[in-house]
């Protein structure tokens, strides 16, 4: 959280230094900026010539309140950092204490997570496309999303009573047991969703407008996102088939058959594109777990009160919005030394000075919706 | 009394009076309308609150935007701020006066009615120009910037189509021209072998454009500039640009009635055998359907109040179904019926491009503007031209 | 944690290379851990970057342990996407202490490295534009360090600027 201290800034080389300049102040209370960002945009009428992020506004210090928690308690507060996805904030921090620990998971907490983190990787993606299509003015898909994401709170809610901040899972598993009749909801779930996904392709691919909305625009290349760290769909649209499920594979995702999509032209529509897909194949893999579902025990052998050895662990999952790493330093006590929070949203958003140059500013709207940011996870 | 009576102004002074006062009312109905019709498309109810089926909805707006605090930015100019929503305003209903609504209900018939509409609306960009100015903001100096522009784009094909309408009547009046209609027997739209489709369609681009209305509205992009040229009116200045809009949706689309599908003309005016099911039998089963969903609609309400104001309206839709069976009363309103109904179709499409289509960019807008609309409709203009004069001599 | 000594090509080079510069290389619990003394830290970045095809850093953060000499554990996480490897990179500054900047190495150190002078007030020397980046400007003090209290705030700041009298 700082005042700007924009360059004189260039396009292609040349420095602009005339009286056309205008810098425009946009956010923290702005309609498409996802939250409390403030960005401010230095213009030479309608294109952008520089940006300057100014972050912080929903800072809580999650990282400092770790510190005087247990590791237990600490596992609530992270599901508020990105909160459309909580259920992956959740698994990343359990995996990094049990990586401390030391400790088995059983079969069965392991498949239930990978639903449970899949089926949160379709709601975000969904919200994440509703919001995307509403920044560049098509009101109609964020209610359609929103509906079907509905369906997937529905099945939190059954699973452990909330349905935003879950709190799903506990270091060694789970604290509970699948309803009922949860394998039938969440492959009713799988169907609803395949055949809805092609309503959004009805009503957004073919859609010329929607296609010179979002084609070329904020382009950043495999070079770039590897040189700014950028990871998840920004990553394969740009023709990089990375993706931590696949390359480190976590939580038995080995054992399932599913694609990583990508596209060449790293731009806002093969994001799109790539986060349509990834919606599907979340689906196939809720399938295979849905039909691979063993029996036994939900959680490993973990003690009541959770002491780690002194050490030090960083595990890294692949969140809906790229890589989402934990850190954690444990002195033996009762409490985590550090917690380190890796978070992909603040990565990426990095680069959004290198995708919005040269650009409008309808484009700058674009470009901040398909980094697909939660200024919970940005801010901590 | 007598000499009152016989002055021949008084009609027209009647029609404005109620023009004047009922408008902004209709301008409300409308609002819901779209608020409907958008919720529908969305999966949602709408307003649903404020009387059985969110009917009284615009009348808790109104009342609301009234009371409420009147804000002027500081470092505003306050007299163009003032001065603002009030020339939107009162351009957008002056448009009005040359609104053939029928045959025998339009403030003034004028030899150069379709000059005053465009004229009008072209002073209207200027409300919204001298808003966005005014406010000392960037988010509304970015907005009237993009206004300006997007009018003076989008003037030129509207205008190109207008002109090609006015050359295929033959006049500039606007009952003129639904007479001409009359007498050639065919809606301005099919005339001409079909040829008028391409201004026809081409109108309805520039005037939602024109209109700034979805895909076209960059003006107020909530999106990028939050609410474009009007972020810093509040309250019931910023109802007046509402109003305005409102206005200019519904001058654009009688415009687009009149000149292309036959204003009040009931379709085929020139199939007589059609006169009993299109203007009696249509009309009143139109309001009958109406009526019996609202009487239906009674016992689902719980509230005794909205019972009897749904048992009324449905009574009242009942009745003036009736009226239609009428053959005087028929022949007085059937041409007002056919002119609102076209009207509503209008505006219906331009509610339906609002929840369809994601909004244009502003170089996109000027592409299409420049590189489309304006070659084709000029196009238009001298097809259509050559044609006329071969096929008319 | 179980730890074992980190055998290989890479240890090797890298040891070879910067001599008594590295301090350790370790499996820590199965992830590949390299200490290094803070003089030689930005050669071993550039040459694992250069060399060895990290091209990726996916962290840049500190810890502090107030009690030692050196307080500030600084740590990079870096991967490859060539070789699927992850390592980490450690070394320890004093406070105040200039820790070179890998700006120029990875564009995403920019603000990675702008939150831990934030929070820790690590300097990182050669850095375009270090200020701070979550907390305001003119905050006072650096909150993740220990000594800085849970329930602490800068007062001042507060009643400068939202005007409130904290109650904390």
């Amino acid at each position: 959280m700082a005042a700007t201290t924009l360059e004189p800034a260039s396009v292609d080389g040349d420095t602009f230094l005339d009286s056309n300049e205008l810098v425009l102040n946009m956010g923290p209370q702005h309609p498409s900026t996802h939250g409390v960002l403030r960005v401010i945009l230095k213009l030479d009428g309608e294109t952008v010539l520089g940006t300057d992020c100014v972050i912080g506004y929903l800072h809580r210090g999650v990282e400092k309140i770790a510190e005087d928690r247990t590791y237990q308690q600490f596992a609530p507060y992270v599901d508020r950092m990105d909160y459309v996805a909580a259920v992956s904030n959740g698994l990343g921090y359990c995996m990094a204490v049990e990586k401390l620990l030391d400790v088995e998971i059983p079969e069965r907490a392991q498949c239930v997570r990978v639903i449970l983190t899949e089926l949160n990787r379709v709601a975000s993606h969904l919200l994440w496309l509703g919001t995307h299509a509403l920044d560049i003015g098509a009101i109609t898909p964020v209610f359609l999303c929103f509906r079907e994401r509905e369906e997937v709170l529905k099945i939190f809610e059954k699973y452990c009573g909330a349905r935003l901040t879950t709190h799903a899972f506990r270091i060694g598993g789970l604290q509970y047991e699948t309803y009922d009749t949860f394998e039938k909801d969440c492959v009713a779930f799988c169907d609803l969703m395949e055949e809805k996904v092609k309503e959004y392709h009805d009503l957004l691919t073919g859609n010329r407008i929607w296609v010179k909305r979002t084609t070329g625009v904020g382009i950043l290349t495999a070079e770039d996102c590897k040189a700014y760290g950028v990871t998840g769909p920004l990553l394969r649209a740009a023709g990089v088939a990375w993706d931590l499920r696949k390359a480190q594979p976590y939580c038995g995702y080995e054992k399932y058959d599913f694609e990583i999509p990508t596209r060449e032209g790293a731009d806002t529509f093969d994001r799109y594109i790539v986060r349509m897909r990834e919606m599907e194949q979340s689906c196939r893999i809720i399938r295979q777990a849905v039909d691979a579902l063993p029996s036994g025990p939900i959680k490993g052998k973990v003690a009541k009160v959770i002491k780690p050895p002194p050490g030090e662990a960083y595990v890294s999952i692949e969140a809906p919005k790229g890589e989402l790493g934990y850190y954690v330093v444990s002195d033996g006590s009762l409490k985590p030394y550090r917690v380190r929070v890796r978070p992909p949203s603040f990565v990426n958003l990095a680069a959004l000075d290198k995708m919005c140059r040269g650009s409008l500013v309808a484009d700058v709207v674009a470009i901040i919706g398909t980094i697909d940011i939660v200024l919970g996870e940005v801010d901590r | 009394m007598e000499q009152l009576l016989a002055n021949p102004y008084l009609p027209s002074i009647v029609m404005t009076v109620v023009i004047i006062l009922v408008f902004p009312l209709v301008a409300g109905y409308i609002v819901l309308a779209e608020r409907k019709v958008l919720a529908d498309l969305q999966v949602r109810l709408g307003p649903m609150r404020v009387g059985p089926y969110g009917v009284l909805q615009p009348l808790a707006d109104a009342l609301k935007l009234m009371i409420k605090e009147d804000i002027i930015p500081a470092k505003s100019d306050r007299w163009i701020f003032w001065l603002s929503p009030v020339v939107s305003t009162f351009t957008a209903l002056s448009a009005f006066a040359v609104l053939p609504l029928s045959d025998r209900f339009f403030v003034a018939d004028v030899n150069i009615g379709i000059l005053f509409i465009l004229a009008m609306s072209s002073i209207g960009a200027l409300g919204i120009i001298l808003g966005g100015w005014s406010a000392n903001s960037k988010y509304s100096l970015m907005g009237s910037l993009r206004a300006a522009a997007q009018m003076v784009s989008y003037e030129v094909p509207l205008g190109f189509a207008t002109v090609t309408a006015i050359m295929c009547a033959g006049t500039l009046s606007m009952q003129g021209v639904i007479h001409s209609q009359l007498e050639r027997g065919v809606w301005g739209a099919f005339d001409n072998y079909g040829l008028m489709l391409v201004p026809t369609v081409l109108f309805i681009i520039a005037g939602t454009a024109e209109t700034n209305r979805a895909p076209f509205d960059l003006p107020e992009a909530e999106s990028e500039l939050v609410a474009g040229f009007h972020t810093e009116y509040s309250g019931f200045r910023w109802a007046l640009f509402f109003l305005a809009e409102y206005a200019a949706i519904v001058v654009i689309s009688s415009l687009g009635v009149t000149l292309f599908f036959g204003g009040w003309l009931r379709p085929f005016p020139n199939v007589a055998w059609l006169e009993m099911p299109l203007n009696t039998a249509f009309p009143a089963a139109l309001f009958a359907v109406m009526g019996l969903g609202c009487l239906k609609g009674v016992p689902r309400q719980v509230i005794n109040g909205f019972r009897l104001l749904m048992l009324a309206l449905g009574l009242g839709f009942l009745a003036v179904g009736g009226l239609f069976l009428l053959p005087a009363a028929n022949e007085a309103v059937i041409g007002l019926f056919w002119f609102l109904f076209k009207l509503a179709v209008m505006v219906y499409l331009f509610i339906w491009y609002r929840g369809t289509f994601p909004r244009f960019r502003y170089d996109q807008l000027m592409d299409v503007g420049w590189k489309w609309l304006i070659p084709l409709s000029m196009g238009g203009l001298i097809v259509n031209g050559i044609v006329q004069l071969l096929v008319r001599g | 944690m179980p730890s074992a000594p980190w055998e290989g090509s890479l240890p090797a080079a890298i040891k070879e290379r910067f001599g008594d510069g590295i301090e350790g290389a370790v499996l820590l619990g199965g992830q590949k851990l390299l200490t290094v003394g803070l003089p030689s830290a930005a050669g071993v970045l550039a040459s694992l970057r250069d060399d060895h095809g990290f091209d990726y850093l996916v962290d840049v953060t500190a810890v502090h342990w107030p009690k030692r000499e050196r307080p500030f554990d600084i740590v990079w996480i870096l991967y490859s996407f060539a070789a699927n490897e992850r390592i980490r990179v450690k070394t320890t500054a004093a406070d105040g202490e200039a820790v070179p900047s890998v700006t120029g190495l990875y564009n995403s150190a920019d603000w990675l490295e702008r939150e831990a002078f934030d929070m820790f007030g690590v300097r990182f020397e050669g850095h375009p534009d270090l200020r701070r980046i979550l907390m305001p400007d003119e905050w006072d003090g650096y909150p993740l360090r220990k000594e800085y209290g849970i329930l602490q705030q800068d007062g001042a700041w507060v009643r400068e600027n939202l005007k409130i009298e904290s109650a904390q």
